[in-house]
């Protein structure tokens, strides 16, 4: 990986990010190097085509909506701090965090709530703040689509919006959502071990 | 090239004749005698002497003269010192990044599916068949992917978590001390101006013995005679071009060796990996033909033994391919075919998926494999980055190559 010495000074705005994201110095550096990797033709920025270019991706199920994650709406490309800032959401909470700090700091980007909002995006593909029954339904037939059938389905996303719809707008909610997951470890499910 | 000769010879092309001394002087004059005329007399006969003394007899006879055994391990003290020393140097100046070894993230090993699996049997709900925290299972792989896929770790050279004093395994050599840099100029100067000339000359030597052997060789009729012969020339050639790369092999199972009329199957790091493996047996080829130097070397060493030299044209056919690599095992007598299924230089971390073209021959199948220690040097092709001569030179520059090759038990189709 890079024939000559990558520096940290080669990274822009590696200070900011390292404040904002909480990545290390290293692991910065490592996902400056692999962000360069993913850029094929150097062009400082990320297209969907090269995302899709990692072949154990375009083999997962939500592979494309996890793609469009990384994209703000109505924008075509990810720059670096783009893509380190949805990294960051996956980065493990670390253990020993002060309470009464936590008004006076805004959100880290690896929370409990954050990493809840990632998820809900990537059912939400409209952004309309639900998930309504199509969309479950879309997601479910990527998932489950090659084992059950169309019946089975359906059937499967009436119960799970039964279960977690509560005001019963035959929609789920941020709030729903959030409520559903209570008693699942998020922070286990929704994080990548990075190494030290 | 006693005393006597050479003092006699001396007085021939001098005419100086040391009987008319007086006895005192005399062993003097005649150690002095010794001494000029060694420098006079053909420095061929010398150099003769120290190739087929020091070089063609040791590699013929497989033995070692142990100077490598040696050398391998002050290098490795060596090393050892350079590597503290960078910790401690790393210590003081904390601002320094620490570069990361494996990979930036640990991956839970196992498919998707047996992960899958897990997932379901640990779940709480009693429904089981889906709960809205799945997608994240899907969306944790995805983006693990995203960070670092193992495909392509394996085609990046691994980083070492020592440093062997060459700058091209450590990517963030940092000015740490001025007695580190010191000997690692050193370190230069002997590899470049030292080990280098040596070790050109030495595959010099090694490839035309090898080109003379075989042609001289294949001028015999066919028999036992002519195969053993072939067989020592190859040997004495693959040996005398890995003391040309410093390369010390440990063969472990020595019992599963290849034998006649079977495929050999290994993996695949460098293109040194065929030296590396000629070194404890013969074996019959398979590949293109090139031109040049590489098809100067082909055709003679098919002149002593039968290899399996493709045409270009017919690399693309596969049937020719497989019918003519058929041929060759099925006369029991001809050498084990070397096959490297993975078919491209993977860089001896982990292995690549095999191409199935080889297993379909049906023959007895030899597996074996090759681990490259890579405290010493870096032997991993990465052909994306170097070509053939860039590579050859990098190697030859480097300290040593450690090489640890085990053969497994033979398998046949069931």
């Amino acid at each position: 990986m890079g024939s000559s010495s990558s520096r940290l000074s080669n990274v822009p705005n590696s200070q900011e990010l390292m404040q904002e994201t909480g990545f290390s110095a290293a692991h910065l550096l490592r996902l400056y190097e692999r962000f360069q990797f993913l850029d094929k033709d150097n062009k400082g920025h990320l297209r969907s085509e090269d995302f899709e270019a990692v072949r154990e991706l375009s083999k997962n199920p939500i592979g494309d909506r996890i793609v469009e994650a990384f994209f703000l709406p109505g924008q075509e490309t990810v720059d670096f701090p783009s893509f380190v800032r949805v990294l960051a959401h996956f980065r493990p909470k670390e253990k020993n965090r002060s309470r009464e700090g936590a008004q006076q700091e805004p959100e880290p980007a690896n929370s409990r709530n954050q990493k809840l909002k990632f998820a809900f995006r990537l059912y939400d593909r409209d952004g309309d703040g639900k998930i309504s029954r199509v969309e479950l339904l879309q997601v479910l037939r990527e998932m489950l689509g090659m084992q059950v059938t169309e019946e089975q389905l359906e059937s499967i996303a009436e119960r799970a919006i039964q279960e977690a719809d509560l005001d019963k707008d035959d929609a789920i909610s941020f709030d729903e959502f959030r409520k559903s997951l209570e008693k699942v470890n998020i922070d286990h499910k929704m994080s990548i071990r990075f190494l030290k | 090239m006693t005393a006597a000769g050479g003092v006699a010879s001396g007085s021939r092309q001098t005419g100086f004749s040391p009987w008319t001394n007086t006895s005192r002087g005399s062993a003097k004059s005649i150690w002095t005698l010794r001494r000029s005329h060694r420098c006079q007399f053909a420095d061929d006969e010398m150099w003769v002497f120290v190739v087929v003394f020091f070089i063609m007899f040791p590699a013929m006879f497989g033995l070692s003269l142990g100077v490598t055994g040696v050398y391998i391990q002050i290098l490795v003290k060596i090393f050892e010192w350079a590597t503290v020393r960078i910790q401690r140097g790393r210590q003081e100046q904390s601002s320094l990044p620490v570069p990361l070894h494996t990979g930036i993230i640990e991956r839970a090993s196992g498919s998707m599916q047996e992960q899958m699996g897990q997932l379901r049997r640990s779940q709480p709900t009693a429904a089981g068949e889906f709960c809205l925290s799945d997608a994240m299972y899907f969306c944790k792989k995805g983006l693990e992917s995203i960070v670092d896929d193992q495909v392509t770790q394996r085609f990046s050279s691994e980083e070492l978590a020592s440093w062997n004093l060459l700058t091209r395994t450590n990517q963030n050599f940092y000015y740490i001390s001025l007695r580190l840099t010191i000997i690692w100029g050193l370190g230069v100067f002997v590899r470049y101006c030292i080990l280098f000339p040596l070790r050109i000359a030495l595959a010099i030597i090694g490839l035309s013995w090898l080109v003379i052997g075989t042609t001289v060789v294949g001028f015999l009729p066919e028999g036992s005679v002519k195969n053993w012969l072939s067989e020592l020339v190859h040997l004495t050639c693959y040996r005398i071009c890995a003391r040309g790369l410093s390369a010390t092999i440990h063969y472990h199972n020595k019992e599963n060796r290849p034998k006649k009329g079977g495929i050999c199957v290994a993996n695949h790091t460098t293109p040194i990996d065929v030296v590396i493996l000629a070194n404890d047996g013969c074996y019959a080829m398979v590949g293109q033909i090139h031109g040049g130097l590489m098809g100067v070397l082909q055709r003679s060493m098919v002149r002593s033994c039968p290899h399996v030299w493709f045409e270009r044209s017919e690399m693309k056919d596969r049937h020719t391919v497989t019918s003519r690599l058929r041929d060759h095992i099925a006369a029991k007598t001809k050498l084990p075919i070397l096959i490297f299924p993975e078919g491209t230089c993977v860089n001896n971390t982990s292995v690549m998926m095999f191409k199935k073209g080889s297993f379909e021959i049906e023959g007895t199948i030899h597996p074996v494999a090759i681990k490259y220690d890579p405290r010493l040097g870096d032997a991993f092709w990465n052909s994306s980055k170097y070509n053939m001569v860039s590579y050859l030179l990098r190697m030859m520059t480097s300290w040593a190559i450690v090489v640890n090759v085990w053969y497994l038990p033979p398998m046949t189709i069931q």
